[in-house]
C-alpha cells in the first residue's frame, strides 16, 4: 500500500503545477497588477507613483509568465508566476495583498468552517440514511412514492430559500437561537444549531434519494434474497447486509469530503456571519487579494486529492477484496 | 409465568419511567420557554444591561493604519481610537472645526519670499509659504500598550523581544506589561513623516507632497535610507531623518510650513492622516516574528482617543473599550435651539465618553443584520432597500416618516444630506459629446434636461435623495438653495419649487445641435451613444433601462457598454469611455473639494487625475484658482456662482444628486444626531443598558409550541410506519 500511497502522491505534483498555473491564467486574465494595486490603494487619489510603489513592495512589478528582460532561465524565474508560485509548494502561503500572515489567517478560520461542516455531514449522513433505509424498506408503497416526491421538491429548493427561512422561522419568528454570529469555545454551540440544521435539511432530498437508490439496488442481490430465506428479519436485512454493502459508494461520497470540510461553505458562511474559510475566499476574491486565492485554491486542491487518496485506502477496510497495489 | 410477569413488569415500569422523564423533559423545555430567559441573545449573558454599544460592520476594514487608511468604514474605528489636533463640533451647522487635543485653532501666517510676514487678505500671489503653529495640551497620554512598557530598569520590556516571549504570543492582549507615555509634539511630526515614507503607501503622499515644504524631499532622503539599511534591520527610525518644513518648536509645540497657500491644510489636520504616532509603536510592532502573528500597526492602532481596539477579528468581531488613560473631554454645551428639543443637549458639560465598550459585530448580510436590529441586537441601523418599505413611509408633502410598526418599538430616525455627488458625466474628449463646440455643448445640455434625476430618485433611491442643481451639496459654502439655486439649463422655479424643464426644451436644444428629432445627420438613423458602466449585474438592469429610457425621449439610442470595474477603469483612465456615472464623497466641506473634480489640470486621462470628465475650461481653471485660497465670504461665493455657471452652460456633468442618509437607532440610543464630516462621534453617544434589556425581553421571547407541535407531527406520522413495519415482520412468507 505504501507504493500505492507514494505513487499517487507524485501524481499529484502534475495536478497541482496545472491547478496553480490555471488559476494563476485565469485570474490575471480578469485582473491586471495595475487592478489590484487600484484596488487595495482605495479609490481616492491613487497616483501612478503608489500604483508603481504598491505593486514593487508585493512583487507585481515584473512580468506575468516570461521576463524578456533577463537571460536563461532568469527569463522564468524572474516572474510573477513563478515567485508567487515557487513557496506555494512548501506550503508556505506567505502575506496576503493586504498584508495579514495567510498560515495564520487559516489556521484561525478553519476551525470555524470545521464547526459547522462536521456536524452538518454527520447529522445529514445519519438522517439521509435513516430516510433512505425507511423508503427502502416501504418501497413500492404509498410512503415511498410520496417520500420521493418530497425529496425532488427538497432538491429543488434553492439552499439560499432554507438559509434565509431558516433564520426568518427559527431566529425571528420562534426567537429559538441567533439569527447569525458566532463566538469563540463552548459558546459557538448556539450558533452551530441553526447552521447545522439547515444544512442537514437543505441535503436531506439528494442525499436521501441518492442512498436510496444505493439500498434499493442491494435490496434486489441474491444475497439479500438467501438472508430473507433464512428467515431474517427485514431489520436485521437491512442494517446487517444491505447497508453493510451499500456502505462502499456512501464512503465514495463521503471520505472523498472529508479533507473539504476544512474549506467551509461559502453561502453559508456568509448567512450566518461565520468567520470560517468559505467567506475568507469570497472575500479574497472580491477584494482582488491573488495571495490568498491561490493559496486557497492549491490548498482545496491538495485536501481533494487527500481526499481521494483516502476513499481508496477507506475501499480497502469496507471490502477486504479490494487491493492497493 | 411468573418470571415472564415479573420481566413485563420491569419493562412496563422501564417504559413508563422513560416517558416520565419525556413528560418532564418537554414540560422542562416549555417552562423554560415561558421564563424571561432569551434564547437567540447573540451575545453572551449580562452584557446587554451595561453601557455597551452593540452594531455591525459589512466589510472587514483593510487598514487600520492612519497614514493608510482612508474609507469611510476604517475610519469609522480608527477615529475613536487616534486623535488628530484639530475635529468637527459635534453640533454646529454648517460644519466648524475646533481644538482636539491642541490647546486652540492653528496660528496661521503667510510669508513673503523675503521671509516678510503677510496679513490675512494678503494676495495669493504675494504668498511664499504658510506656517500652522500647533500647540497640544499637555498631560495628555495614550492608552496602555505593550509598546511604551518598561522594566524596573528602565529598558523597555518588548524591545528586543525575546524569543520566549514571541513564542507565547498570540495576540496583542497576551502581552503582561503595559505602559503609555505623555502625548508631545514629536508624535504629530513622526506621523507627517509617516506620510512621506513609501512604505506606508500613504494615499495623501502624493497631494501633501505638493503642499508641505521638504515632503517630497523626505520621501527620497527616506527612500535611500531604507534601501541603505543592514540586511536584518527592520525599521527605519524616521526621527533621524528631518523633514525642512516640519520642525518641533518646544516639547508641546509644533510648525508645519505650507508652500504659498493652502486654506483647506486646516481641514486635513482634523483627519486621521494628521494624528499622533509614537515612534515606540511603530518599532515594536517593526520586530520580527509579529506580523507573522498579524500583529501589526495596520490591525492594532495605538493612540490618546476615548477609545482602544482591544479585539481586532475583523472576522468576527470588533471591539472597542474605553480608554482608562483618555485625558477626557466635556460634552458640548452650545447647539441650536432644534438640537434641545432633541434632547441634544441633554448632556452638555458631562465628561465624554459614556460608553464602556463598543462591539461591532461582522454582518455581511442585509437580512439577517436588519432582522437583528429589529430584535434590538444592534443598537442602530442603515436601511437597506429590502427593508425600507417596512421602515419608513412617506406622507402627501414628500416628507418621509417611520411606519407604525417602527414606531411601536420606539425606532427613531435621522435623515441627513449627505456631503456627495453622484452625476453622470461626459468625456469632454469624445468626439461627439465632448469638446467646446456649440453642437456637443447644446447636446449635453439637451440630455441634461432629458434625464429626469427626480424619477431616478424615486424609483432607485426610494427617495432617499436630492435631485442636484449644481456640484455643491447643501451644507457645503457656495450651495445655494431655493429659486436662486436652480440651473436654468435644466429647470425653471414654479410653485416655489424647482420642476425640471419640459422634454421640448431639450428636443428644441437638439434640433439646434442638428440633431433633429435625435437623428444623426451623418447616417439619418438615431442618434447612437454610449453608457460606459461597471454595473453588469441582474440588479442593475432596471437602472440601465431606466438611462436607456431617458434618452429614447429625444430620440437617441444609448447603447449600454457594461464591464467590470477593472475594464471601466481603464476606460477611464485612456478616455475611452462616452458618458459614465461616478460619484464624489468630501474629504472635508468645502467647495474646493468639488470644484477640483472638474478643474482642467487634474484631468484623467492626462495627469490621472480626479477629474474623469476630463474637462478643461480656461475662465473655470482660473477662478478656482482664484476661489481655491478665498475666505467664505462674499467675494469667494461671487466667484462660485460664476463657477456653477459655467458648468451649467458647459454641462460636462449631469449633476445628479445628493444621496440623503437614513439611519434607525432604538430608543435607548441617545445623542444620535448625524454628522457626514466627522468619524469620532461614538463618545458622544450614550446608552440606556436597562431599557434595552427590557425591550430585548419583550421582543425576543422563546416561541416552543411550534416546535413540539412539528415533534407530535412526527410522533404520529411514524406510528402508521411502525405499525406497517411490525405487520411486516409478523406476516408469513409466501
Amino acid at each position: 500500500m505504501s507504493a500505492y500511497i507514494i505513487r499517487r502522491l507524485l501524481y499529484a505534483l502534475p495536478i497541482l503545477i496545472g491547478v496553480n498555473a490555471l488559476t494563476f491564467v485565469l485570474f490575471f486574465v480578469v485582473n491586471s497588477p495595475d487592478d489590484m494595486a487600484r484596488m487595495h490603494l482605495g479609490g481616492k487619489r491613487v497616483t501612478d507613483q503608489s500604483i508603481q510603489a504598491w505593486k514593487e513592495e508585493h512583487g507585481y512589478d515584473k512580468p506575468l509568465l516570461i521576463n524578456q528582460a533577463e537571460q536563461g532561465m532568469a527569463k522564468f524565474t524572474g516572474t510573477i508566476l513563478y515567485e508567487k508560485s515557487i513557496r506555494l509548494f512548501l506550503f508556505d502561503f506567505g502575506q496576503s495583498d493586504s498584508g495579514r500572515d495567510i498560515s495564520h489567517d487559516i489556521s484561525q478560520r478553519m476551525w470555524p468552517s470545521l464547526a459547522i461542516a462536521l456536524p452538518t455531514l454527520l447529522v445529514g449522513l445519519a438522517v439521509n440514511i435513516t430516510f433512505a433505509l425507511l423508503l427502502a424498506f416501504f418501497r413500492a408503497t404509498y410512503l415511498d412514492l410520496w417520500g420521493v416526491v418530497i425529496c425532488v421538491a427538497m432538491m429543488s429548493i434553492s439552499g439560499l430559500f432554507y438559509i434565509i427561512g431558516g433564520q426568518f422561522l427559527v431566529g425571528k419568528l420562534l426567537n429559538l437561537v441567533p439569527i447569525s454570529g458566532y463566538d469563540t469555545g463552548v459558546h459557538a454551540w448556539k450558533f452551530l444549531i441553526l447552521p447545522v440544521i439547515v444544512g442537514v435539511i437543505g441535503g436531506i432530498g439528494s442525499g436521501t434519494r441518492w442512498y436510496r437508490t444505493l439500498f434499493l439496488e442491494e435490496i434486489h442481490r441474491d444475497y439479500v434474497r438467501s438472508a430473507r430465506a433464512k428467515g431474517l428479519s427485514e431489520q436485521w436485512v437491512l442494517f446487517r447486509h444491505v447497508l453493510r454493502n451499500a456502505l462502499i459508494p456512501i464512503l465514495t461520497g463521503v471520505v472523498v469530503v472529508l479533507p473539504l470540510l476544512f474549506i467551509g461553505s461559502l453561502l453559508t458562511e456568509s448567512f450566518f456571519g461565520i468567520p470560517g474559510l468559505g467567506s475568507y475566499t469570497i472575500d479574497a476574491i472580491n477584494n482582488q487579494d491573488f495571495a490568498i486565492v491561490r493559496s486557497m485554491v492549491f490548498l482545496g486542491a491538495v485536501l481533494y486529492i487527500i481526499g481521494l487518496l483516502l476513499t481508496d485506502i477507506s475501499y480497502t477496510i469496507v471490502d477486504p477484496r479490494v487491493r492497493l497495489d | 409465568m411468573t418470571g415472564k410477569l415479573t420481566q413485563r413488569c420491569r419493562v412496563f415500569k422501564a417504559r413508563g419511567l422513560r416517558s416520565k422523564l419525556l413528560l418532564l423533559a418537554m414540560a422542562g423545555v416549555l417552562l423554560c420557554g415561558c421564563g424571561g430567559e432569551i434564547w437567540n441573545d447573540p451575545y453572551r449573558e449580562g452584557q446587554a444591561a451595561g453601557d455597551v454599544f452593540y452594531s455591525s460592520f459589512e466589510e472587514r476594514p483593510k487598514h487600520l493604519d492612519p497614514a493608510r487608511s482612508y474609507s469611510s468604514n476604517e475610519w469609522s474605528f480608527i477615529s475613536q481610537v487616534y486623535e488628530p489636533p484639530l475635529q468637527y463640533h459635534f453640533l454646529a451647522r454648517p460644519y466648524v472645526l475646533v481644538p482636539l487635543t491642541s490647546d486652540g485653532m492653528p496660528e496661521i501666517t503667510s510669508y513673503a519670499a523675503d521671509g516678510r510676514a503677510l496679513s490675512d487678505d494678503a494676495p495669493a500671489a504675494e504668498v511664499a509659504y504658510t506656517d500652522y503653529v500647533l500647540r497640544i495640551r499637555p498631560g495628555i497620554r495614550f492608552q496602555p500598550h505593550p509598546a511604551f512598557a518598561l522594566e524596573n530598569d528602565g529598558r523597555y520590556a518588548y524591545w528586543p523581544l525575546a524569543g520566549e516571549v514571541l513564542d507565547r504570543v498570540n495576540a496583542l492582549g497576551d502581552f503582561e506589561q503595559q505602559g503609555s507615555r505623555e502625548l508631545v509634539a514629536a508624535d504629530y511630526i513622526y506621523q507627517i513623516k509617516r506620510l512621506a515614507y513609501a512604505p506606508n503607501h500613504s494615499p495623501i503622499a502624493s497631494l501633501m507632497a505638493e503642499h508641505i515644504r521638504g515632503f517630497a524631499d523626505f520621501a527620497k532622503r527616506a527612500k535611500a535610507a531604507r534601501e541603505g539599511l543592514p540586511a536584518q534591520a527592520d525599521w527605519l527610525d524616521l526621527r533621524d531623518l528631518p523633514m525642512s518644513g516640519v520642525e518641533e518648536i518646544d516639547r508641546y509645540t509644533y510648525r508645519i510650513r505650507i508652500e504659498k497657500k493652502y486654506p483647506q491644510f486646516v481641514y486635513w489636520l482634523a483627519m486621521n492622516f494628521f494624528a499622533p504616532m509614537p515612534w515606540e509603536v511603530e518599532r515594536f510592532y517593526q520586530q520580527p516574528g509579529l506580523n507573522e502573528k498579524n500583529i501589526n500597526l495596520d490591525w492594532f492602532p495605538v493612540g490618546t482617543g476615548p477609545f482602544m481596539l482591544t479585539e481586532n477579528n475583523p472576522n468576527l468581531r470588533m471591539v472597542l473599550v474605553r480608554n482608562p488613560n483618555f485625558h477626557g473631554e466635556a460634552y458640548p454645551e452650545r447647539g441650536s435651539d432644534a438640537d434641545a428639543a432633541e434632547g441634544l443637549l441633554d448632556d452638555a458639560g458631562r465628561t465624554m465618553p459614556f460608553i464602556e465598550r463598543a462591539v461591532y459585530s461582522l454582518e455581511k448580510e442585509a437580512i439577517p443584520r436588519w432582522n437583528k436590529f429589529l430584535q434590538g441586537y444592534y443598537d442602530n441601523s442603515g436601511i437597506g432597500s429590502d427593508s425600507f418599505d417596512q421602515a419608513v413611509q412617506f406622507g402627501s408633502g414628500g416628507e418621509a416618516s417611520l411606519t407604525d410598526e417602527m414606531r411601536e418599538r420606539g425606532i427613531q430616525l435621522s435623515t441627513a444630506v449627505e456631503t456627495s455627488v453622484f452625476y453622470t458625466g461626459f468625456n469632454m474628449l469624445d468626439p461627439v459629446v465632448g469638446g467646446d463646440s456649440e453642437r456637443a455643448r447644446l447636446l449635453r445640455q439637451a440630455i441634461a434636461i432629458a434625464v429626469d434625476f427626480e424619477e431616478f430618485i424615486s424609483i432607485f433611491r426610494n427617495g432617499r435623495g436630492e435631485a442636484a442643481q449644481g456640484p455643491l451639496p447643501p451644507g457645503i459654502f457656495g450651495h445655494r438653495a431655493g429659486a436662486e439655486g436652480i440651473n436654468p439649463i435644466t429647470h425653471e422655479w414654479n410653485n416655489d419649487r424647482a420642476q425640471r424643464r419640459n422634454i421640448d426644451d431639450a428636443r428644441r436644444l437638439l434640433a439646434r445641435a442638428g440633431y433633429t428629432d435625435g437623428r444623426d445627420p451623418k447616417t439619418g438613423g438615431p442618434l447612437i451613444l454610449y453608457y460606459d458602466t461597471p454595473a453588469a449585474g441582474p440588479d442593475s438592469k432596471a437602472m440601465l433601462q431606466w438611462y436607456r429610457k431617458q434618452l429614447e425621449k429625444l430620440g437617441v439610442e444609448l447603447v449600454i457598454r457594461a464591464t467590470d470595474y477593472n475594464r471601466f477603469q481603464d476606460k477611464m483612465l485612456k478616455g475611452t469611455a462616452q458618458i459614465f456615472t461616478w460619484g464624489w464623497n468630501a474629504d472635508y466641506p468645502d467647495p474646493e473639494n468639488f470644484f477640483f473634480l472638474l478643474y482642467g489640470p487634474n484631468g484623467k486621462v492626462e495627469t490621472k487625475g480626479e477629474n474623469a470628465a476630463n474637462f478643461s475650461n480656461a475662465e473655470f481653471d482660473a477662478l478656482f484658482v482664484q476661489m481655491k485660497d478665498l475666505p467664505n465670504g462674499p467675494v469667494r461665493q461671487e466667484v462660485i456662482d460664476k463657477m456653477i455657471g459655467i458648468l451649467r452652460v458647459e454641462s460636462p456633468w449631469l449633476f445628479g444628486f445628493f444621496p440623503k442618509a437614513f439611519s434607525l437607532h432604538h430608543a435607548w440610543y441617545h445623542n444620535a444626531k448625524p454628522h457626514l464630516m466627522a468619524n469620532n462621534t461614538l463618545k458622544y453617544k450614550r446608552i440606556d443598558g436597562e431599557a434595552r434589556v427590557a425591550a430585548q425581553r419583550a421582543w425576543n421571547h422563546p416561541v416552543i409550541w411550534p416546535v413540539v407541535l412539528l415533534l407530535l407531527v412526527v410522533a404520529v406520522s411514524l406510528i402508521p410506519a411502525v405499525r406497517g413495519f411490525r405487520a411486516r415482520e409478523r406476516s408469513r412468507a409466501l
